[in-house]
């Protein structure tokens, strides 16, 4: 029984970590660096203007009143509209805000990788004795003749 | 001229013709004179309906972008306020919320005491259509839904206001010379 009793309490409390830590509390600085100012084209956390400071009293009612980051960003988009949200949404045309970094991410790898494979053959490619390379043709005869000539 | 240098030359003439393309698209900075006001169809304020410029076609009407973080604002609306009671016959008055608290916005009318017509531009999109460049600003519409003449900035008297609705003035006074 005693067992038990111990499970019910880890698992709770277990439990309720996990929802705590999946609505966490919303703060203004954290909402701050992901909400814009609506006039300013800046993040809120950058702005000082009249219509940012009202911005962040709304903000704070939100928080007071309980509300997590997600349904404050929710309510900033009704009174705002989507812009207000410094990360647009992933849906629609908006997908490819995300969806290009990533290609883009991809492609440049692929890029380093082939060049890498290929600076890898042509070093392989290359010979690896030391023999000197022979000289062009009638080059040694007039060495030797000269080596002669001035007698060295 | 090798593969390599042409792909470079190619690559800053094309970034040349975007900077070129983007200069030569960009426009005016404000709305031509007699060209139709753009239009777009808004919830009104208070909340309930919906509401564009187009409702007043047939009338002239002052078109004014506003907000209630705006300080000139505070003193020009119950300016426009007097000058919409006084003119209506003539003239209506249309004010624009833009970039605002829904809230902030119902205690501004309220606490002024504006009972003219209002649409919300909570984003300001319809703000940008209209090429403004910040709060307050006026625009004179004719009957047909044409840009007559536009005001940036706050009006500081009525009497600014009816030398800015003129031509609406007159016209009013030329339908009903008795009135």
């Amino acid at each position: 029984m005693r067992r038990l009793v111990a499970l019910a309490l880890v698992l709770t409390l277990a439990f309720g970590g996990m929802a705590s830590a999946a609505e966490p509390q919303a703060s203004l600085p954290q909402l701050e660096d992901e909400v814009m100012c609506p006039i300013c084209g800046t993040l809120l956390g950058l702005s000082r203007a009249p219509a940012a400071e009202r911005e962040r009293v709304f903000i704070r009612q939100q928080i007071k009143a309980g509300k997590t980051e997600d349904e404050i960003k929710d309510a900033l988009v009704a009174e705002y509209g989507p812009q207000v949200l410094a990360l647009p949404d992933d849906e629609g045309i908006n997908f490819f805000a995300y969806l290009v970094p990533v290609l883009v991410f991809i492609i440049a790898a692929l890029a380093i990788l082939y060049s890498v494979i290929r600076w890898r053959r042509n070093k392989e490619g290359e010979p690896t004795t030391g023999t000197p390379p022979s000289a062009p043709n009638g080059a040694e005869d007039r060495l030797d003749k000269d080596m002669a000539k001035y007698d060295l | 001229m090798n593969l390599r240098t042409s792909l470079v030359v190619l690559g800053v003439a094309a970034l040349l013709g975007f900077l070129t393309w983007g200069l030569v698209t960009s426009g005016d900075s404000n709305l031509a004179q007699g060209e139709p006001l753009p239009s777009a169809t808004l919830p009104t304020l208070p909340p309930g309906g919906e509401a564009s410029i187009e409702d007043f076609r047939g009338e002239w009407v002052l078109v004014n972008v506003w907000a209630s973080w705006c300080v000139p604002c505070r003193d020009e609306s119950p300016a426009l306020e007097r000058f919409e009671k006084a003119n209506r016959d003539s003239i209506s008055v249309l004010g624009v919320d833009t970039r605002d608290l829904s809230g902030d916005a119902m205690d501004f009318l309220d606490e002024y005491d504006i009972n003219y017509a209002q649409i919300r531009d909570a984003s300001g999109d319809y703000a940008d259509d209209l090429k403004t460049t910040g709060v307050p600003e006026s625009f004179l519409v004719d009957p047909e839904g044409n840009l007559v003449a536009h005001y940036s900035g706050p009006f500081e008297t009525e009497e600014q206001i009816e030398e800015f609705a003129a031509p609406a003035l007159r016209a009013g006074a030329a339908k009903d010379p008795a009135g």
